[in-house]
C-alpha cells in the first residue's frame, strides 16, 4: 500500500509550478476579461515543458507517462488559472496515441496541435454516443462519421479547438458505433465561444462533411478519453480549490473585526473547515483515478466521474466561501476571487457537466449491481 | 501509486488467510446479544484462538505478548477476517486503545498483571472518560477521586457511552484529582475494578431500542495507590494518548461499518422506477462520490501510517463525511422503499435509528470542525473563558451564569 506520490512526479509537479510561476497568468485572467489579447500564449512553455507529448509513447517521441502524471499537471495550471490547451490536447493525444496514427512524430514535436471533439459514452439509461449542445438541457446527437471518413454535424462548448491544427473527432459510423477520425481544423467550422472565464478557450465545431482520416481506435479508447478529460477538468479544480483556501485562510488570521480575528469565528472556521473536507475528499478521488487509468480500467469511468463531481462541487463552494469570507471586498474586480469563482461556475457546466458526473456514478454502481 | 501488497505481505496475507480457512468452523457468529453471557464467553473463547494464533494485539511489541508489526499488517488482519465472515477480536477498545495505553504510560506491575489476560480475552476492558457533562470538552470530566490517609482512593461519579461495561472486568477511568488548579491540570487516570463495591453499571437504551452503550455509576468505589495510571495530576496527557489511538483504530477500521456505495446501488437496482428517477441518481452518485473519496482517504492514511506518521485530527473529516454520506443514503433508501424501511426487520432499520447518535460519537462534529480549524488550517481558536481559572472556580461560574 503506497498513495504517494513518487520522485518522478513529485519532480514533475514541481518543474510544473515553476515554470508556470514565470507568468502572470492570474493577472492576465483579469486583464483577459476586457481584452482578450491581454492573455499570454503558453503554448512555447508547453511544448519547453513536453507535456504535448505527455501521453504519447516513448517509441513515437513522446513522454509515454500515464493519466495520473496529466492529472498532476492539470492541477497546476489549475492552481494559477493558466490557459495552456491541454484540456483539448491531451486526451486528443491520447485517442492518437492508441490508433498509432501518422500525425504523432508532429504533435510530440509540438508542430501540430490537436484539439479532443469529446462524445460522451452511452450510460444504463442512455443508449446513445452524444455531444454537448450549444443552448439547453437535451444533448445532442453524435457526429457522424461517414464510410469515407468523412464527418457531418455540430459539437458545441469543444475545450480548446479555437487555434488547434488537427481536430480528433468522436463519433458514431453509419451503424451507429462509436469512431474516431483525424481532421484538419482548417476543414471545419470553429466558432470561438469564450465566455464568462476568459482563460478557457472555447469553440462550437461544425463539420458538413469535412474530410476525416478513421483512426484504429477501440470503443474503450474513446471512452478513456472522456474519462480521461472528466479527471483533467476536476483536477484543474483541485488545484484552484487549493489557492481560493489559501486565500481565504490568509485574510481569516489577518482581518479583524469586534476586536478578534475573523477565523477565531465558529462560523468562519467551519465554512473553511467544509472546504478542506471537501479538497481532501477530492484529492483522494484524484488517486482513486490516477490509479484505476493504470491498473484498474474497469473502474476508470467510476473514479473519474466521482473525481470530476466531487471537485466540481468542491470548487464551486470554495470560491462561494472565498467571497463570503472575505464579505464584499471579495465581489469587487479588483480582486482574484471572482476569477476563480468565474473559473467555478463555466468548468462546472463543460464537458457534460458535474450533474452529468454524479449521474455517470450511480450509473456505473447501478450497472455493477445488476451485474453482479 | 501502488495498492498491492509487497511480496513480504502477501506472504503474511497467505498465513492469515490460511490460519482462518483452517480454523473459521470454530468461530461464534459475527453478532449476537451481548446481554447473553453464553455468547460473550464464545467471542472471548475466538478471541484467545486469535491471539494465540498472533492475529491480536498485532501492533503490541513482542515484550508484552504482541507480534511487533506495523498497523498495514493490523489492516491485513483486519480485511482477512471480514473477507472470510467471522468475528474479530470482542476487545476492540481494550487491544486497539486501553492496552497501548499501559504500554505508554503503565507500571510494570501494572503491565504483567493485566495486559496478558487482557490479550487474550480472560479480561475485558472499558473506557470511563465521557460524562453527562464532559464528551466533546472531555477535560470537564467532574467525577471525583478523594485520597485517604492510607493512600488509596475513592472515586464518585458518573460515566456514560461506555461501551462493553456490562462485561468488562476492567475500566480506565479519567478523574478530577484537584479541582483547585485549571481543569486539564487536576485530573488523574485510574484502574478500576468494574465488579468493584459502588459500581452500578445500567444500559443505555438508544433510538434502535437497543442498548448499544452504557451509563456507569461511582458510589465510594475504593481503588489502591497503585490503581493510577501515568501519574497523579498528568491524567490529560495519559488521555490524549487512548485518544490519539482511538483515532488510529478508526482510521483502520475505516469500512467495518458496511456504509459502502456499492451496497446500497444494490439495494436500489431491484427498484425500476427509482434507477430512472433522475433526483434518485444524483443522490445516489453524490453520496456514493463522498464514500468512494472516504475509501481512498483511507488508504491514504495508511501510507502514511506505514512511513511511521500518525493520523491527527483531519483525519475526523473522513468521519464527518462517512456519517453524512450514510444519512444520505438511508433518507434515499427510506424515500425509496417507503415506511418499510424503517420497520424492526429491514436491513436499515438499525442504520437510520443508530446515525443520529454516531454524529457525536468521538466528539461532536462541531467541536471536531473548531478543532480542525485551529490545528490543521491554522486558524486562531474560539476565545475561551475556562483558561487558567480553576476547575472549582469554572463550575461556580457555570452555576453563576444559569442563574
Amino acid at each position: 500500500m503506497n498513495l504517494s506520490l513518487s520522485d518522478e512526479q513529485e519532480f514533475l509537479r514541481e518543474a510544473a509550478s515553476g515554470s508556470l510561476a514565470r507568468v502572470k497568468t492570474v493577472e492576465a485572467a483579469r486583464e483577459a476579461l476586457e481584452d482578450p489579447s491581454a492573455l499570454p500564449d503558453l503554448w512555447p512553455l508547453v511544448k519547453d515543458a513536453g507535456w504535448n507529448g505527455l501521453l504519447i509513447s516513448e517509441e513515437r517521441g513522446g513522454a509515454g507517462l500515464g493519466g495520473f502524471e496529466a492529472m498532476l499537471v492539470l492541477e497546476e495550471c489549475g492552481k494559477v488559472l493558466a490557459p495552456t490547451p491541454l484540456l483539448g490536447l491531451l486526451p486528443a493525444s491520447a485517442i492518437l496515441d492508441a490508433a498509432g496514427d501518422e500525425s504523432l512524430a508532429a504533435v510530440a514535436g509540438g508542430d501540430v496541435r490537436p484539439a479532443y471533439v469529446p462524445a460522451r459514452p452511452p450510460s444504463d439509461i442512455d443508449a446513445e454516443w452524444s455531444v454537448e449542445s450549444v443552448s439547453g438541457f437535451a444533448r445532442g446527437a453524435a457526429v457522424r462519421i461517414a464510410a469515407d471518413g468523412s464527418v457531418t454535424g455540430t459539437v458545441a462548448w469543444v475545450p480548446d479547438a479555437p487555434g488547434a491544427d488537427l481536430l480528433v473527432v468522436v463519433g458514431v459510423d453509419a451503424d451507429g458505433a462509436p469512431a474516431a477520425v483525424a481532421v484538419d481544423a482548417a476543414d471545419a467550422t470553429i466558432e470561438p465561444a469564450t465566455r464568462y472565464d476568459a482563460t478557457r478557450s472555447l469553440g462550437h465545431v461544425t463539420f458538413d462533411h469535412a474530410a476525416g482520416r478513421r483512426l484504429q481506435v477501440t470503443e474503450r479508447d474513446l471512452e478513456y478519453a472522456w474519462y480521461l478529460a472528466q479527471t483533467l477538468i476536476a483536477s484543474e479544480s483541485l488545484g484552484s480549490v487549493q489557492t481560493t483556501l489559501a486565500m481565504s485562510l490568509e485574510y481569516a488570521k489577518e482581518r479583524f473585526t469586534f476586536g478578534r480575528a475573523i477565523g477565531s469565528y465558529q462560523s468562519v472556521k467551519h465554512e473553511l473547515t467544509e472546504v478542506l473536507r471537501r479538497m481532501e475528499n477530492s484529492r483522494s478521488l484524484q488517486f482513486y483515478a490516477g490509479w484505476a487509468a493504470a491498473d484498474k480500467p474497469d473502474e476508470f469511468a467510476l473514479a473519474a466521474s466521482a473525481f470530476r463531481n466531487a471537485a466540481g462541487h468542491a470548487l464551486d463552494h470554495a470560491t462561494r466561501s472565498n467571497i463570503n469570507v472575505h464579505g464584499g471586498i471579495g465581489a469587487t474586480w479588483e480582486h482574484d476571487a471572482p476569477l476563480f469563482f468565474r473559473r467555478a461556475q463555466l468548468s462546472r457546466r463543460l464537458l457534460g457537466g458535474t450533474h452529468d458526473a454524479a449521474d455517470r456514478v450511480a450509473s456505473e454502481l447501478l450497472l455493477a449491481a445488476a451485474a453482479a | 501509486m501502488d495498492l498491492n501488497d509487497t511480496p513480504e505481505q502477501a506472504g503474511f496475507r497467505d498465513q492469515v488467510r490460511s490460519w482462518l480457512k483452517e480454523h473459521k468452523g470454530q468461530a461464534p457468529p459475527s453478532t449476537g446479544d451481548s446481554g447473553d453471557s453464553a455468547y460473550i464467553d464464545s467471542r472471548r473463547a475466538w478471541q484467545r484462538q486469535l491471539a494465540e494464533a498472533g492475529l491480536a494485539g498485532l501492533t503490541w511489541p513482542k515484550e508484552f505478548g504482541g507480534q511487533g508489526k506495523g498497523p498495514i499488517e493490523q489492516v491485513i488482519v483486519n480485511q482477512e477476517i471480514a473477507a472470510s465472515g467471522v468475528p474479530g477480536i470482542l476487545d476492540v477498545i481494550g487491544i486497539g486503545m486501553l492496552g497501548p495505553c499501559l504500554i505508554a504510560h503503565g507500571t510494570e506491575d501494572q503491565q504483567s498483571r493485566y495486559l496478558g489476560s487482557m490479550l487474550h480475552g480472560d479480561e475485558v476492558w472499558c473506557q470511563l472518560f465521557s460524562e453527562p457533562a464532559a464528551g466533546s470538552d472531555l477535560a470537564a470530566v467532574q467525577t471525583r477521586a478523594k485520597r485517604g490517609d492510607d493512600g488509596s482512593w475513592s472515586l464518585t461519579g458518573q460515566k456514560v457511552w461506555t461501551t462493553n461495561a456490562q462485561f468488562a472486568a476492567y475500566g480506565l477511568l479519567l478523574a478530577r484529582t484537584d479541582a483547585d488548579v485549571p481543569k486539564h491540570k487536576g485530573m488523574t487516570m485510574f484502574i478500576v475494578p468494574m465488579d468493584g463495591e459502588g459500581v452500578t453499571i445500567r444500559g443505555l437504551r438508544q433510538i434502535t431500542g437497543e442498548a448499544e452503550f452504557n451509563e456507569v455509576f461511582f458510589d465510594d468505589l475504593n481503588v489502591a495507590a497503585d490503581a493510577v495510571v501515568g501519574g497523579v495530576g498528568n491524567g490529560w496527557g495519559t488521555a490524549l494518548t487512548v485518544l490519539m489511538y482511538e483515532r488510529l483504530t478508526i482510521g483502520l477500521g475505516s469500512e467495518g461499518f458496511g456504509y459502502r456505495s456499492d451496497r446500497f446501488a444494490k439495494a436500489l437496482s431491484t427498484d425500476k422506477a427509482a434507477c430512472a428517477d433522475p433526483e434518485v441518481r444524483q443522490r445516489l452518485g453524490d453520496l456514493s462520490t463522498d464514500l468512494l473519496a472516504v475509501r481512498f482517504t483511507g488508504y491514504r492514511t495508511l501510507t502514511a501510517l506505514s512511513k511511521g506518521q500518525i493520523p491527527g485530527p483531519e483525519s475526523g473529516l473522513a468521519k464527518v463525511t462517512t456519517v453524512n454520506a450514510a444519512v444520505a443514503a438511508g433518507e434515499l433508501l427510506a424515500d425509496v422503499i417507503g415506511p418499510d424501511a424503517l420497520s424492526e426487520d429491514s436491513e436499515w432499520f438499525h442504520m437510520i435509528s443508530f446515525l443520529p447518535g454516531l454524529k457525536s460519537a468521538g466528539g461532536t462534529e462541531a467541536i471536531l470542525r473548531n478543532t480542525i480549524g485551529e490545528r490543521v488550517l491554522g486558524l486562531p481558536p474560539e476565545p475561551r473563558l475556562d483558561k487558567g481559572i480553576p476547575f472549582s472556580e469554572l463550575r461556580a461560574k457555570e452555576k453563576e451564569a444559569v442563574g
